[in-house]
């Protein structure tokens, strides 16, 4: 069983992840997981959509690069040792990972240059988890 | 002005030295009935000589001749890049290979480069043109050139050298690059001139103060830097960093190399070595002459090379001349600095670099948008070149190391034909500039230096 991914290329500048997500929801698609390379000059942008189709054509009319891939999504049990379980199946399988992400997410998780300011700036405005809340999820 | 020697070295009026006096300081009504004694003896030479000439001047329905004073030099035909590019690699020499005794060639250039030949004389005529250049800025011999213009196809190395030693000075070949090196062996042989171009001359400015010498630590006096267009507000930073004279220098490799004109100590335009090149100013446009003092594009006729003798050989570089009298005695006509080019020609780092080299390169990659952009800009004193290229669908695959792959391959591509260092920036499509007609391809943001 493979899953269709969307990938995008993206220049670092301030606001264009906001835009390929704004795109997307008011169309109605949901992004069901994404990972983001780490910014330099540019980024590459890993989607998994509820509609990969017609996400790609409302990207690729604004102007966006994408590219299509097959990707193995696994579901990974939620206790110690889950995780490592998974893993030690692809390993037997001899299939080296290029890349992972979680998907079906409801919380994020990223870093920026000034973060204090970035939590000042965003209080109030997202939810922000404390270290406290994000063990006990 | 003083002889010091039967044919050499006389002191100029402003503490520099006329290398040959005599030529130097030629009154000007005999300077210029020298000119159209050369000028004939030349076109005499490329016309039996260079097919090439032969054909244009046939066309022209002028007989060599034909030329019996300055008023006739604006019938004469042009000669360009072109002309010399299409006649790789010794179409336009007007000697058989056997008699040439070196060759160089232009920077920077994709395709053919424009090649450039000596004869012995040729040689022996240029060694003298760079020790009028180095002599005027007070260089004697037993001074210590430290040379560090790059040594190769490139003239500046190889030109300076021979003129430093025939002159009669102690020349140290080290070249461009390995600051570090620079610096000690110029405090170590204790170097009295520089020959580099201006941006590294600031460079080592800095460099040295960044390491705590001082320029009473350098016995250094004078500097000559050319290669690339830079202002008197860098000539007095030069100044300041390095305790010197900073002499701008002027040549291009069509005409032999440096040596075509030099500053003298007043600093006030490049004397133009009339006796052995003559220059007109006209405008790009309707290729017409300009008047004395008026910005156009300079033209040189060569009037004494054996090897490779140039009709009115467009130069694009915008200046202006002046035939007012200098203070150092010195009768030859002075050029400004050049204002600017009448193509599209960049300079970076000393590279000649064509904007249009680029963009072969670029279109010879299948993968890459038609659409592109070159941004030159100064990083301290250096040039740093980047080129914008879109990311479209066939570039784009789901891995950085793709994109990174790319982008080094271009890089490489780019360093191979045009040798220099350029910086591939990958963008989205659609975001590099579309402009109604002609594309803005370049953009440069290089103040002036």
């Amino acid at each position: 069983m493979k899953v269709t991914q969307l990938t995008v290329f993206l220049e670092n500048r301030s606001g264009r992840l906001a835009e390929v997500a704004d795109l997307l929801g008011s169309a109605g698609i949901n992004i069901r997981g994404f990972s983001t390379t780490e910014a330099a000059e540019y980024g590459i942008v890993r989607l998994i959509v509820t509609d990969p189709d017609r996400a790609r054509t409302l990207l690729h009319e604004a102007g966006f690069t994408t590219h299509f891939s097959q990707v193995i999504c696994v579901k990974v049990p939620d206790e110690p040792g889950g995780l490592a379980r998974v893993l030690d199946e692809v390993a037997t399988a001899g299939a080296s990972i290029d890349y992972l992400y979680s998907i079906s997410f409801q919380n994020i998780c990223f870093a920026v240059r000034d973060i204090d300011r970035a939590v000042e700036l965003l209080a109030g405005k997202v939810t922000l988890l404390s270290d406290e809340e994000v063990r006990a999820l | 002005m003083t002889a010091l020697s039967s044919d050499h070295l006389a002191a100029d009026n402003v503490g520099g030295l006329l290398w040959e006096p005599a030529a130097e300081s030629l009154p000007t009504a005999q300077l210029g009935e020298l000119q159209i004694e050369r000028l004939r003896a030349m076109l005499e030479n490329a016309y039996a000589n260079v097919p090439f000439c032969r054909k244009r001047l046939d066309e022209a329905g002028l007989k060599p001749g034909d030329v019996g004073c300055h008023g006739d030099v604006a019938g004469l035909p042009f000669t360009t890049k072109i002309d010399l590019r299409d006649h790789y690699p010794f179409g336009m020499f007007a000697r058989p290979r056997d008699q040439i005794v070196r060759v160089h060639a232009s920077s920077g250039t994709t395709g053919n480069p424009t090649t450039v030949g000596y004869t012995r004389a040729d040689l022996d005529t240029w060694g003298d043109l760079i020790a009028r250049t180095l002599a005027a800025g007070g260089v004697k011999p037993g001074d210590l050139l430290q040379n560090a213009y790059g040594y190769g196809l490139f003239t500046g190395g190889l030109g300076l050298h021979f003129g430093a030693e025939r002159l009669g000075c102690t020349v140290v070949p080290i070249s461009g690059g390995n600051t570090e090196r620079q610096l000690k062996i110029m405090r170590d042989f204790g170097a009295t001139a520089l020959s580099c171009t201006p941006s590294y001359a600031m460079y080592l400015g800095d460099a040295a103060r960044d390491r705590g010498l001082r320029p009473e630590d350098l016995p250094i006096r004078v500097g000559f830097h050319g290669a690339e267009p830079w202002t008197n507000e860098l000539r007095l930073q030069i100044e300041a960093g390095l305790g010197i004279d900073a002499l701008d220098i002027y040549g291009l490799s069509e005409m032999g190399g440096p040596g075509v004109a030099f500053e003298c100590l007043c600093k006030k335009g490049m004397h133009i070595n009339e006796d052995h090149y003559l220059a007109e100013i006209i405008d790009p446009e309707t290729l017409r002459p300009l008047p004395e003092g008026e910005i156009g594009e300079l033209v040189f006729t060569t009037l004494s090379r054996e090897a490779q003798p140039l009709i009115r050989y467009r130069t694009r570089d915008l200046c202006s001349l002046t035939s007012e009298p200098c203070a150092c005695g010195r009768t030859s006509a002075r050029m400004s600095k050049p204002i600017g080019r009448s193509d599209d020609m960049l300079i970076i780092r000393g590279v000649n670099v064509f904007p249009s080299q680029i963009e072969e390169v670029l279109m010879s990659i299948p993968e890459i948008e038609p659409h592109y952009q070159i941004v030159v800009d100064r990083k301290g004193y250096l040039d740093v070149i980047e080129v914008w290229v879109e990311v479209g669908e066939d570039i784009f695959a789901e891995t950085m190391g793709d994109l990174e792959r790319f982008q080094r391959r271009v890089q490489a591509q780019i360093y191979n034909v045009l040798n220099i260092q350029a910086a591939v920036k990958l963008k989205e499509p659609k975001t590099i500039q579309r402009s109604e007609g002609k594309a803005v391809r370049v953009v440069d943001r290089r103040t002036a230096l």
